[in-house]
C-alpha cells in the first residue's frame, strides 16, 4: 500500500442552510433581534429587589403552606372547581361526538363538513381566558360562565381529533360493512365506533385533566372555581395560603394525570 | 497480550450470563467465540472493555488488570480497545467523518471534540482509513444515507482510528447479506493480519468461524466447552456446544459459500489486472 | 363467553350479563355524578342573569362592532411586547429545561433515588400550575411588566419541554450510546456524540412548538399586568370600550395564525 499525503483538515459541512450567505443573514437577523428585545425590556430593578423578599415569603408559604385561614373559601373554589370541570368534560364530549363525526371527510357531506369545521377552528383559535370574558360579560360571574367556557373549549379540542381518528380509520372494515348493505347509522355503529372508542375514552380523560388545569385559571377573570379563591389570596399577598392553594392544584393534576393513564391503559 | 481469569456475570434479574471463564489470547491471533444466541457471548465480550461489569473474576490487557480501574483510568483503556458492533451502532445523524473521528475521542480534550476541531493527525488517519475501507467519497454523508455493507466499513474504520491493541467484534455480518458478510468479514481479517491485531470475534455461526480463525472458543450456556485450533472442531464437539444438527450439510453449505466467495475474489482479481 | 345455552339453542349476546350490568352501572353513576356536579354547581347561579344572557350579547355584540381600526397605531408597541415575551421566555425555559430533562430521563440521570424525583417534581409543578398563575404570582412578587411575563413564561416551558425532552432521551438508541462509550469517551463527550444528535430533531420541534403556544399563552398575561397586548385588553374591558375589544382579538387572532403558521412551516423544515 502506497502513502499518499492526506488531508489534515476537515470542517464538517453545514447541516441546515447550505448557502453560507443566507446562513450568516439569519444568524445576524437572530443577532439583532435579540439585542432589540432584550433592551427593549425595561426592568425596575429596585422593585425586583424589593421583591426579592416577598419571592422568599412565597417559596416559605409554598414549604409551610396555610390551608386552615382561608379554608372556607379554598373549599368554595375547589367544589366549583370540580363540578364545573365534571360537567363541562360531560357537555363538550356529548357535542363534540356529532360535530366530531360532522368534520370527518370521510363520513360528513360537504356542507356538514365545512360548518363543523368553521366551529372546531372559531373554539380553537379563541383562548379560554377570552371566551371567559366575553361569557362573564353576558352570563354574569360564577361558575355557570366558566362551565360553558370550558365546554366551549372541549368541543374545539375533542371534535378535532376524533375528526382525525375517525379520518384515519381502516377504510377496509368500514368498506366491508358497507357491503353488507348497512345504513348510515349502522356503519357509524359497526365500522367507526369500535375503532375510534378507546382513543375517545382517553382523549375525555385527558380533556378532564386540561378542563381542571384550566378551571384553575379562569377565575382570574371571574368565571368562578379555585382560580378566583387563588387570585384573592395573592392580591392580599397571603402567600402562604396561595402556596396551599398551588399545591392542591398540583396534587389534584397528578392524581388526575396518574389516574388517567391507567385508565387509559386498561381501556386500550 | 490479553488474559481473562475466572469471569464471571450475574445479571441482576438472577441469570447466570457467564460462569468462571478464562483464556489467554497471545498478539496476532484472531480468535472466533461460537455459540448459540444466548450462550453469553456478547456478554463475555462486554466484561472485557467492561460495557459490562464482570460480578467476578479478572481481565488483564498486558500488565492493565481492565477490572480494577477507576473511571478515568478505565476510559484510557477501553480507546485501546478497538469495538466492532452487530447492527454497527454508528450515531445515525452524525456524518461518517465524525462517526470515524469519534474513535479519538478517548484521546481529545472536550473541547475539542465539542467545536470538531482534531488535531491533524487523527484528521488524515480518518482519511486514510475511509480510503481503506473505501468509503473516501462518502466522508460528508450522514450515516444514515450508506447501506448495511458500508456503514459496517465506518463501524470497522471508527475502532481502527483508535489505534486498538486488541479488537472487540461482535456477530459484525448478523444484519448483512451472505455477500456482503464474507466482504466484511474478509476486510476484518485482512486488516487484523496487516496490522498484527489480535482479535476476538462473536460468530454465532461455528462452521463459518472454522474457515478463518485461527482458534476457536465454544461457549455453552457460559461455560467454555473447546477451546482450540479450529480443525479440532469435529461434528461431536459442534453438537455439543449446539445441539443436534445436520452438521454435514451444513459443511457442505458452507463451503459453496466458500467457493463463490474465491470465485468473487478471483472476478475482483480479473478487474483489477 | 357471550355465545350461552338457551332451551337447548346456543343464543348469542353481544355481553355476559355482568358485563352488561356492569356497563349500566358505570353509565348510570356517571349520570348521577353529573347530575350532582350540576346541582352543585348551580346552586348559586342566577337564572335571570342567564335568561338575560341573550341580551347582554347581543348589546355587547353590537357594540364590538366596527372594530375601532384606528386603535392599531396604539397596539404596534404592546405586540413587540408580547412578541418579546414568548420568544425570550421560551428561550428561558429551555435553557432551564435541558439539565432537568437530562436529571429526569432514566437513562442518563446520575441518581435515581435522589435527582430524578427532584427533576421530576419540578416537570409537575411547572406543568401543573398554568403560565397566567405564574405570572399572577410574578407580577405580586417582582412587580407589572414585560419581566414578570418572561419569567411567567419561562417558568411555565420549563415542565412542557423537560417532559417531551426526557421522554425522547428515554427513547434514544443505547447501542449508539454504548459504541461511543467503548472509544473511551468522557460522559461530555457521550452526551455530545452519542445522545444529542439523537434527541436534537425532537428538541427544536418541541422548542418551536412551545414557542407557537407561548405567543398564543402571552398575549393574555397583560390581563393580571404582565405586559404585552393584554395590558391593553384590560386597560379597554375596563372602561367596557367593546370596539377597541374587537380590535385586539382581531390583532391576537392574526398572530396566532401566524405564529402557528410560522412553527408548522419550521417544524417541517427540520424533520
Amino acid at each position: 500500500m502506497t502513502e499518499t499525503a492526506h488531508p489534515t483538515k476537515w470542517k464538517r459541512p453545514p447541516i441546515l442552510i447550505r448557502d453560507a450567505r443566507w446562513r450568516y443573514a439569519i444568524y445576524g437577523g437572530a443577532l439583532v433581534y435579540m439585542v432589540l428585545a432584550i433592551g427593549s425590556v425595561e426592568v425596575n430593578w429596585i422593585r425586583v429587589y424589593e421583591g426579592l423578599e416577598r419571592g422568599w415569603r412565597f417559596i416559605q408559604g409554598f414549604l409551610q403552606p396555610d390551608f386552615t385561614t382561608r379554608w372556607y373559601d379554598i373549599r368554595i373554589g375547589l367544589i366549583e372547581s370540580l363540578t364545573m370541570t365534571v360537567t363541562s368534560t360531560v357537555v363538550g364530549v356529548l357535542i363534540s361526538v356529532p360535530i366530531g363525526i360532522g368534520a370527518a371527510r370521510n363520513l360528513a357531506p360537504p356542507v356538514v363538513y365545512l360548518v363543523c369545521r368553521a366551529i372546531i377552528a372559531l373554539s380553537r383559535a379563541l383562548q379560554e381566558i377570552i371566551i371567559a370574558i366575553l361569557l362573564v360579560a353576558m352570563f354574569g360571574f360564577g361558575p355557570f360562565a366558566g362551565f360553558l367556557t370550558l365546554s366551549f373549549a372541549t368541543i374545539g379540542f375533542l371534535s378535532k381529533l376524533l375528526a382525525e381518528d375517525i379520518e384515519d380509520i381502516d377504510e377496509a372494515q368500514a368498506e366491508a360493512i358497507r357491503a353488507t348493505g348497512a345504513s348510515w347509522w349502522q356503519l357509524i355503529n359497526y365500522a367507526i365506533q369500535p375503532q375510534v372508542m378507546p382513543r375517545l375514552i382517553g382523549l375525555s380523560l385527558y380533556r378532564l385533566d386540561i378542563n381542571f388545569r384550566e378551571s384553575a385559571v379562569i377565575g382570574i377573570v371571574g368565571a368562578g372555581g379555585i382560580g378566583a379563591t387563588l387570585n384573592t389570596a395573592i392580591d392580599r399577598y397571603e402567600y402562604d395560603s396561595a402556596g396551599a392553594i398551588i399545591l392542591i392544584i398540583i396534587v389534584i393534576v397528578m392524581a388526575a394525570e396518574y389516574s388517567s393513564s391507567h385508565v387509559r391503559k386498561w381501556v386500550q | 497480550m490479553l488474559r481473562i481469569e475466572g469471569l464471571s456475570k450475574t445479571y441482576r434479574t438472577g441469570d447466570k450470563a457467564l460462569t468462571d471463564v478464562s483464556f489467554e489470547v497471545p498478539a496476532g491471533q484472531v480468535v472466533g467465540l461460537i455459540g448459540p444466541s444466548g450462550a453469553g457471548k456478547s456478554t463475555l465480550i462486554r466484561c472485557i472493555n467492561r460495557l459490562v461489569e464482570p460480578s467476578a473474576g479478572a481481565v488483564h490487557l498486558r500488565d492493565l488488570n481492565v477490572t480494577g480501574l477507576s473511571r478515568s483510568a478505565l476510559r484510557q483503556a477501553r480507546r485501546r480497545i478497538g469495538m466492532i458492533f452487530q447492527e454497527y451502532a454508528l450515531v445515525e445523524r452524525l456524518t461518517v467523518m465524525e462517526n470515524v473521528l469519534s474513535g479519538r475521542l478517548g484521546y481529545v480534550p472536550f473541547w475539542r471534540s465539542f467545536l470538531r476541531r482534531y488535531p491533524g493527525e487523527d484528521v488524515a488517519k480518518a482519511f486514510q482509513l475511509l480510503e481503506r475501507v473505501g468509503l473516501t467519497e462518502h466522508a460528508d454523508k450522514r450515516a444514515d444515507a450508506l447501506s448495511g455493507g458500508q456503514r459496517q466499513r465506518v463501524g470497522i474504520a471508527r475502532a481502527l482510528e483508535q489505534d486498538p491493541e486488541l479488537l472487540l467484534v461482535d456477530e459484525p455480518t448478523a444484519s448483512l447479506d451472505p455477500k456482503t458478510s464474507r466482504q466484511i468479514m474478509r476486510l476484518i481479517l485482512e486488516i487484523c493480519q496487516e496490522r498484527n491485531l489480535p482479535a476476538i470475534i462473536n460468530i454465532h455461526d461455528g462452521i463459518r468461524a472454522q474457515s478463518f480463525t485461527q482458534r476457536i472458543i465454544g461457549l455453552q450456556a457460559g461455560v467454555v466447552v473447546f477451546d482450540g485450533p479450529p480443525a479440532e472442531l469435529d461434528d461431536k464437539v459442534l453438537t455439543r456446544i449446539y445441539g443436534e444438527e445436520d452438521w454435514t450439510a451444513m459443511r457442505r453449505g458452507a463451503s459453496e459459500d466458500d467457493e463463490e466467495d474465491a470465485r468473487e475474489r478471483e472476478e475482483r482479481l480479473a478487474g483489477l489486472v | 363467553m357471550p355465545v350461552s345455552t338457551l332451551n337447548g339453542q346456543p343464543a348469542w349476546a353481544h355481553r355476559t350479563g355482568k358485563a352488561r350490568l356492569a356497563l349500566w352501572a358505570g353509565w348510570l353513576g356517571l349520570v348521577a355524578l353529573f347530575v350532582f356536579c350540576w346541582e352543585v354547581m348551580t346552586e348559586n347561579t342566577i337564572w335571570d342573569f342567564v335568561r338575560d344572557a341573550p341580551q347582554q350579547a347581543a348589546d355587547i355584540g353590537s357594540r364590538m362592532v366596527p372594530p375601532a381600526w384606528s386603535y392599531m397605531d396604539r397596539l404596534w408597541w404592546p405586540l413587540w411586547d408580547t412578541l418579546n415575551i414568548a420568544t425570550l421566555g421560551t428561550l428561558m425555559g429551555i435553557i432551564i429545561a435541558i439539565p432537568v430533562a437530562f436529571l429526569a430521563a432514566q437513562n442518563t440521570t446520575p441518581s435515581y433515588y435522589i435527582a430524578r424525583p427532584i427533576a421530576l417534581f419540578i416537570i409537575v409543578a411547572s406543568r401543573s400550575i398554568n403560565s397566567l398563575i405564574w405570572a399572577l404570582l410574578l407580577v405580586s412578587i417582582i412587580g407589572p411588566g414585560v419581566m414578570a411575563g418572561i419569567v411567567a413564561i419561562g417558568l411555565r416551558s420549563i415542565g412542557f419541554v423537560a417532559k417531551l425532552l426526557y421522554e425522547a432521551i428515554e427513547e434514544i438508541e443505547e447501542t449508539q450510546v454504548e459504541a461511543v462509550t467503548a472509544t473511551g469517551a468522557s460522559g461530555a463527550q457521550v452526551i455530545n456524540y452519542a445522545i444529542v444528535p439523537q434527541i436534537l430533531p425532537a428538541f427544536a420541534g418541541i422548542s418551536v412548538f412551545r414557542w407557537d403556544i407561548n405567543i398564543r399563552e402571552s398575549t393574555i398575561l397583560g390581563l393580571v399586568g404582565a405586559g404585552g397586548i393584554g395590558l391593553q385588553l384590560q386597560a379597554s374591558l375596563n372602561v367596557l370600550a367593546w370596539s377597541q375589544v374587537t380590535m385586539i382579538f382581531i390583532v391576537i387572532l392574526a398572530t396566532v395564525v401566524v405564529s402557528e403558521w410560522v412553527s408548522a412551516k419550521v417544524r417541517h423544515a427540520i424533520i
